[in-house]
Formats: C-alpha cells, sequence, structure tokens
C-alpha cells in the first residue's frame, strides 16, 4: 500500500521475476545474451541509485525480491510470471516451479502464474493440466517467440494455441498474458504483429487477454485491437519506466491508453528485478498530464491512478481489497465508445 | 581512393524500416574502413534479439547503397553483436535471398512488412505535416482541402513527398494532400480521426526510436541522447 496526500493506493505489481541468469545457468551464448539485453534495459531506464551491477542482476536473492517488492516497494500483492526458455538456460530462466517455492513461504504476498508451449501437442497439454492442478493456476504468461529447437516462435491461432486456450477455459485458466518477442516464425512478417491476439480474443470471449507491454512497440496495433475487443487489457510493463527518463513521453502513452481503453483496462507492473516497484509507484503517483497535453488527454485523477496501479488487476485475480483503498467508481467497465476506423491499409 | 564522406552520404539514405529514420543518424554504424577501392562496414544495433529481418534489411540496403558510390569495387557490410550475425553476414554477403538465408524459417521476402512499414511511416510524416500546418493557422477542417502544390516548402513537406513517392500516390500538384496510406483522400468529416490514429502511431514509433537510442548508448557506453520532443 502507498500513501501520498491523504490518498491510498492498493498495489497489485502485474509482473514480477525471480530468475536464474547465472553464467552456471545459462546454456549457450544466447542465454548470455538475452540476460545482457536485460540488464541494458535495465541500466537505461532505472535511476542511477537503483541500478545493480551485472552479477546481482544475474542471480539475486529471495532477501532482495522480498525487500524490494513488499518492504520498500509498496507492493500488497506480486504476480510472477515464468519465462521458461529451457533452451537458452539449463534449468529455465524463470520457471513456475521455482516461484511457486517462495508462493509456499507467503501464500498471501504472490499469485503465481504458469505457462504452456503448444509445440508441446498433446504430451504437453496434459503436462499443462498437470501444472494447473497442482498450483492452481488462475493465469498463464505466453511468451511466443520463445524457441524450441529449430523453431523460433508460435502463434495463438495455430492449431494446437487453439487447444490449449480451449483447455484453459475449460479449467479455469482465464488470464492470458502475452508477451510478443523479437522472433517468431515466419521472421519475414512483423514478430510483433497482435493479429492472432485480436483473434484469440474474438474465440475466447470468457478468457482475458492481457497483452504485455501495452503492445510496444505496436502501441497503435495493441490500442486498435482493444477497442475492439473488451476482453484485451494492457499490462505497463516496460513502459512504466519512461516515467523516470521521459516523462511527457509517458504521460502521452497513458492518455493514448486512456482514450483507446479507458481507465479499467491498464495495469500496473514493474517487470521486476528489471525495475523496482518503489521508484515507479512513487513517480506515478506524482504524475500529472502535462499542461499543454491536458484539453486532448484529459486529466489523471487519484481515482485514475489507484486503478491502474492495483484495484483493475485485484478484480481480475479476485483479489480482497480493503474498504478504504477502493474507488467509487468501480465498475465504469471497458470503454468501448465509437472509435476512428485504422486508416485502410495500415492495419497488418 | 573512396572519400569516406561519400559512403556516410551513401549510408544515410539507408533507413531503419521500423523508426523511419537513417542509420547514420541512430548511430548504427559503429565503423566505416577505406582500403583503396574497398569498402568495410560495419553495424550495430541497440540488442542481441533485434529483428533479424529489420536486421537483414539494413544490412542489404546498406550493402547496396555503398556499392552504388561510384569507384567502389567491394563492399563488405556486416554486422555485430547479434544472435543472427552469422547468417545475415553470410546471406547479405553471397547476395541471397532473405528466405534462402533462413532456410525453413521464412516463407518469403521481406517485401510485405518493408511495405506495411512504409505505409505506416507515411502516416507519421503526414500527421507532422499537419501539426505544422495547423500550427500555421489552418483549421482542422480546412485539411481535407490542400492540394500538395499548397504545402509550404519544408523539411517536413520534402520528407512527406519522399515517402508518399515510395507508395506509388499520386504526385500532382492538385492531388489531394490528406489521403489514407491507400491514396483515398480524407474526407473533412473524418479529419480528426484521421489523425488520432495517425498519431497514435507517432507515439509508437518515437517511443520505438527513443528506447532504440537508449539501449543503444546503454551497450556501446555512448553519450546519453537527449529526450525527443514530442
Amino acid at each position: 500500500m502507498y500513501e501520498k496526500d491523504g490518498e491510498k493506493y492498493f498495489v497489485v505489481d502485474g509482473h514480477v521475476h525471480y530468475w536464474d541468469a547465472s553464467p552456471e545457468n545459462q546454456a549457450n551464448k544466447y542465454g548470455e545474451g538475452f540476460i545482457n539485453c536485460f540488464y541494458d534495459y535495465h541500466a537505461n531506464l532505472s535511476p542511477e541509485e537503483y541500478v545493480w551491477d551485472k552479477a546481482k542482476f544475474q542471480k539475486y536473492t529471495e532477501e532482495d525480491l522480498m525487500h524490494d517488492l513488499f518492504e520498500i516497494g509498496y507492493v500488497d500483492v506480486a504476480i510472477f510470471q515464468p519465462t521458461y526458455l529451457t533452451d537458452f538456460y539449463t534449468n529455465g530462466f524463470n520457471t513456475t516451479e521455482q516461484d511457486a517455492v517462495l508462493k509456499e513461504k507467503h501464500p498471501d504476498k504472490f499469485i503465481v502464474n504458469g505457462s504452456f508451449d503448444p509445440r508441446g501437442e498433446a504430451q504437453g497439454l496434459e503436462e499443462f493440466e498437470a501444472l494447473v492442478g497442482k498450483y492452481n493456476l488462475k493465469g498463464v504468461k505466453l511468451y511466443t517467440a520463445e524457441w524450441k529447437g529449430d523453431s523460433k516462435g508460435w502463434k495463438l491461432t495455430d492449431e494446437w494455441g487453439v487447444k490449449y486456450l480451449e483447455k484453459c477455459q475449460e479449467l479455469g485458466v482465464k488470464n492470458i498474458h502475452v508477451h510478443k518477442g523479437p522472433t517468431i516464425w515466419p521472421l519475414n512478417k512483423d514478430a510483433f504483429d497482435l493479429a492472432d491476439v485480436d483473434d484469440a480474443a474474438t474465440s475466447f470471449p470468457d478468457l482475458n487477454f492481457i497483452v504485455e507491454h501495452v503492445g510496444l512497440p505496436r502501441l497503435e496495433d495493441f490500442c486498435w485491437i482493444g477497442v475492439q475487443e473488451p476482453n484485451v487489457y494492457g499490462g505497463l510493463a516496460v513502459a512504466m519506466p519512461f516515467i523516470h527518463t521521459r516523462p511527457r513521453y509517458f504521460a502521452k502513452v497513458i492518455g493514448e491508453l486512456l482514450y483507446w481503453l479507458g481507465e479499467d483496462r491498464i495495469m500496473f507492473a514493474s517487470d521486476y528485478a528489471i525495475w523496482q516497484p518503489k521508484w515507479l509507484v512513487e513517480k506515478f503517483v506524482d504524475l500529472e498530464m502535462p499542461e499543454d497535453m491536458v484539453s486532448e488527454l484529459g486529466e489523471l485523477t487519484p481515482s485514475i491512478k489507484k486503478k491502474i496501479l492495483g484495484l483493475n488487476l485485484a478484480k481480475m485475480y479476485d483479489l480482497e481489497v480493503p474498504d478504504d483503498l477502493r474507488v467509487e467508481d468501480e465498475d465504469t467497465g471497458p470503454d468501448l465508445t465509437e472509435k476512428p476506423a485504422v486508416p485502410a491499409g495500415t492495419s497488418a | 581512393m573512396i572519400d569516406r564522406a561519400a559512403v556516410m552520404a551513401a549510408l544515410s539514405t539507408v533507413r531503419d524500416p521500423e523508426l523511419d529514420e537513417a542509420i547514420t543518424g541512430l548511430g548504427f554504424v559503429g565503423a566505416v574502413e577505406v582500403d583503396g577501392s574497398r569498402v568495410g562496414v560495419r553495424l550495430r544495433l541497440p540488442t542481441y534479439f533485434c529483428a533479424p529481418n529489420f536486421a537483414y534489411m539494413m544490412v542489404a540496403d546498406a550493402r547496396n547503397a555503398v556499392r552504388a558510390v561510384p569507384g567502389v569495387s567491394e563492399a563488405l557490410v556486416s554486422l555485430d553483436d547479434h544472435f543472427a550475425s552469422d547468417e545475415i553476414n553470410s546471406g547479405v554477403g553471397d547476395g541471397q535471398s532473405f528466405q534462402d538465408t533462413f532456410t525453413d524459417l521464412a516463407d518469403d521476402e521481406l517485401g510485405e512488412i518493408r511495405s506495411l512499414f512504409n505505409r505506416k511511416a507515411f502516416l507519421v510524416r503526414q500527421e507532422k505535416l499537419c501539426r505544422l500546418l495547423l500550427a500555421r493557422g489552418l483549421q482542422a477542417e480546412d485539411l481535407a482541402t490542400v492540394k500538395l502544390g499548397d504545402l509550404p516548402p519544408s523539411p517536413e513537406t520534402d520528407v512527406y513527398l519522399e515517402r508518399r513517392a515510395e507508395l506509388g500516390l499520386d504526385p500532382a500538384p492538385e492531388a489531394p494532400f490528406l489521403v489514407g496510406a491507400g491514396g483515398d483522400a480524407v474526407g473533412a468529416a473524418k479529419v480528426s480521426d484521421h489523425l488520432r490514429f495517425a498519431s497514435t502511431i507517432r507515439v509508437s514509433v518515437e517511443g520505438n526510436a527513443g528506447m532504440c537510442r537508449g539501449l543503444l548508448a546503454t551497450r556501446y557506453g555512448l553519450p546519453d541522447p537527449e529526450e525527443a520532443t514530442l
């Protein structure tokens, strides 16, 4: 919980990791390249006093995580999003099993999400069902650009992708977090293309599709899908840290999201340990829409901030929120008012 | 001896297709070496995992641009520090197609994705020019009546016309200025909707460009790029 100027904010961090990218666990040069890439994101966009050395960044401790999220980071509940990457890391980068150890110790602090890879086909589907049963999963994180042998990615609309989503529906795994990455088959197409999310959201109206980092670098495609599909949401991981380095730009992104999706479908995420919730939460609560943007993009009220920082995710994951941390207009619902059509020939 | 400046000028015509900016301005040209009539160029990108299709396009475009410099007998363009460096460097160096370079990982060439991003780039350039026109006193609904011949001389106009020509849209002075990426004129009633969507693309592209500059600076220890103005 964070409190400032008489306002109290219930904080749900929608995207945290507990990874092991130490040299001992790196299976090949891709594992090294992957964590180096994360490190550059971390070092480039964090305030100086929050930048770790590379060794700590490769593998931090349970104490680091508990301290950064809950002792100083204002987080009430954090959602573990696994990223397996077993082709890059011998024991995986950050698996459901690793996360579940912490959940066991601190059951009220964490939500553990699972994952699936439809390229595992029938056998993988059985394993996924067992995983859901074992950890009582309510959500999955899908990394469609993950490598597997010769394959460089998959799509939600692949034959087996659909079967796995049907299984999610059957088992009550209703929150589907989707992360688009830079490699996906076929490589001649745009790897960040969100068309499969659009199709899946239409086919599975009872599932929630949370597009991580609000579709960046394809914010416009994401916004357009969000307008049409009420069950598509935006996770702010990777977009959040711009609040420090480029606050005007960040305000603009939030303004765009509020315009296209409305205040009930945008969710806070730190992507810890890439960034820390402490400074993100503090800066977000302090953020005001720059004066010259207000007329077009509107004000950022405490009520909007409360929804984005925690209440929207609390609702999605059925979390109990203390009465004094709620807002009055909780159920304004998805904003599906008439929006401009995509100019012909632009959409993929 | 080939003039280095001529090589850089040639490279400045190569753009990152996603960001619609010259690779020279983005800092992607890490080194240029001239040895008589032979030229070596090393490119670098913001991350190890930058999309291989765009990376391939930039390496191939750079090679073509340098080879076209008068007097150049050989152009060796290579990409450093990328997960697909080996494939891209040997593929482009041997003049292979993208599909042949990434056998089993691609099912076609890059024309479609290039054209998609050319359309986005056009809409963004058009929106920037609209903002310039609005700042000079034009009303939003008037934008629908502006003809190409009415456009003020400015760098924004030049780039807009260049991007427009790349899409093969009508270049006649009496042709309407405000058109969709398919060339259809935008009616007065649709102007604000059209600009609203185009501005979202711009926010996306500018954010992406800012991220790329920052990551490149961190990765290679370059001076911090300035915050882009919006």
